[in-house]
């Protein structure tokens, strides 16, 4: 009786906790991964998708890891002439019933300073701190240098 | 009656006219091509780089078997290994075919991409795949060549990044300039390219 009680309980905790991990109130995020990096001088990326099932418009703050001192995100974008650039992204707001993709080429959080190097088979926690105070840590698995992004 | 009709013939006639005068300018052979985008033969460039083996590159390195070049730099996070990840997916699908290429990442941050560091980031890809790099004086021949621009743009303290041309440059055998692979073209696309690439000239 005592043992199915322990089941239960150990159930129960499972089942309430590891969702609650990734996924606080209305914001999800999804499809995240880093890319490994070369050694601890060279910036790497990490990219993810939040998606808002709230009633109200989110805006995410800023990105916090111990894996980086600095974690900014960056929007890699090509002008007409073909040229690319990599420049701070401004307000990310993600709308009610909206997503937000962070993806090669584009959208990213631009890992610096990094305090060990990210090695493909590895994970490690970020945070994304949102405008209203709300935080999400999420466990982020490091992929190889040339990945384009999560098995579908 | 003979004269409505002769009327009506001139006005077909002339409307007729305009429309081929438009098409030969704007998608017929009296296309202008805009002078400076447009790369020079590799026959025409002069520049000597190293490659990541320590070995003396030049243009005629080039020559003999179509080309694939880019420019990039191993600080670089997002684009760089992303249009390598696509270059390799590329020599993937050619198989055989894509020993009959030069594919190669020319550095434009010579300050810190040593032929040493290019050789451990390329090894992340395929392995037809070279890099080059060498001092700003032969880089700026080369890009000049290419109608191709890189930046240095400060970030932070110490820090910088590069803006740079991020398309993928296709050549001919004989030297001569093919087509450029925009970053945001499909699989498809590219590879229609470069299969054009190997049959010209």
């Amino acid at each position: 009786m005592i043992n199915k009680l322990l089941i239960l309980i150990a159930v129960t905790v499972t089942f309430v906790n590891i969702p609650a991990y990734a996924q606080t109130r209305d914001v999800t995020i999804t499809r995240q991964w880093a890319r490994a990096s070369i050694g601890t001088m060279r910036p790497t990326a990490a990219y993810l998708t939040i998606t808002n099932n709230g009633k109200d418009a989110v805006i995410l703050d800023r990105i916090k890891t111990k894996i980086a001192a600095m974690a900014h995100i960056h929007n890699s974008t090509t002008n007409a002439k073909g040229i690319s650039s990599m420049a701070p992204a401004g307000e990310i707001r993600i709308e009610p019933n909206q997503s937000v993709t962070l993806q090669p080429s584009g959208l990213h959080i631009m890992l610096m300073d990094l305090q060990r190097p990210l090695i493909k088979g590895d994970s490690f926690e970020l945070t994304l701190i949102f405008e209203n105070g709300q935080h999400i840590t999420t466990d982020v698995p490091v992929l190889a240098i040339s990945a384009r992004g999560p098995k579908e | 009656m003979l004269r409505v009709f002769t009327y009506l013939l001139i006005a077909i006639s002339m409307i007729a006219i305009s429309i081929f005068i438009g098409w030969w300018q704007v998608d017929g052979p009296g296309t202008k091509a805009p002078a400076s985008t447009i790369p020079v033969s590799l026959t025409q460039m002069e520049f000597s780089l190293k490659d990541h083996e320590n070995n003396q590159v030049s243009a005629r390195s080039l020559l003999g078997k179509p080309a694939m070049v880019f420019f990039g730099f191993t600080y670089c996070p997002d684009i760089c290994p992303t249009t390598l990840e696509n270059i390799s997916r590329w020599l993937d699908e050619l198989g055989p075919d894509a020993e009959k290429f030069n594919a190669i990442l020319v550095s434009v941050d010579p300050e810190r991409d040593t032929p040493k560091v290019l050789a451990e980031y390329i090894s992340y890809f395929h392995p037809m795949i070279r890099g080059w790099t060498g001092s700003l004086t032969e880089l700026d021949k080369m890009m000049a060549g290419f109608a191709a621009k890189y930046e240095r743009v400060p970030l932070g303290k110490d820090d910088y990044t590069i803006n740079h041309s991020a398309g993928v440059y296709l050549f001919a055998e004989d030297g001569s300039f093919v087509s450029i692979i925009d970053s945001h073209e499909d699989a498809k696309m590219a590879l229609t390219k470069i299969h054009r690439a190997i049959k010209s000239p």
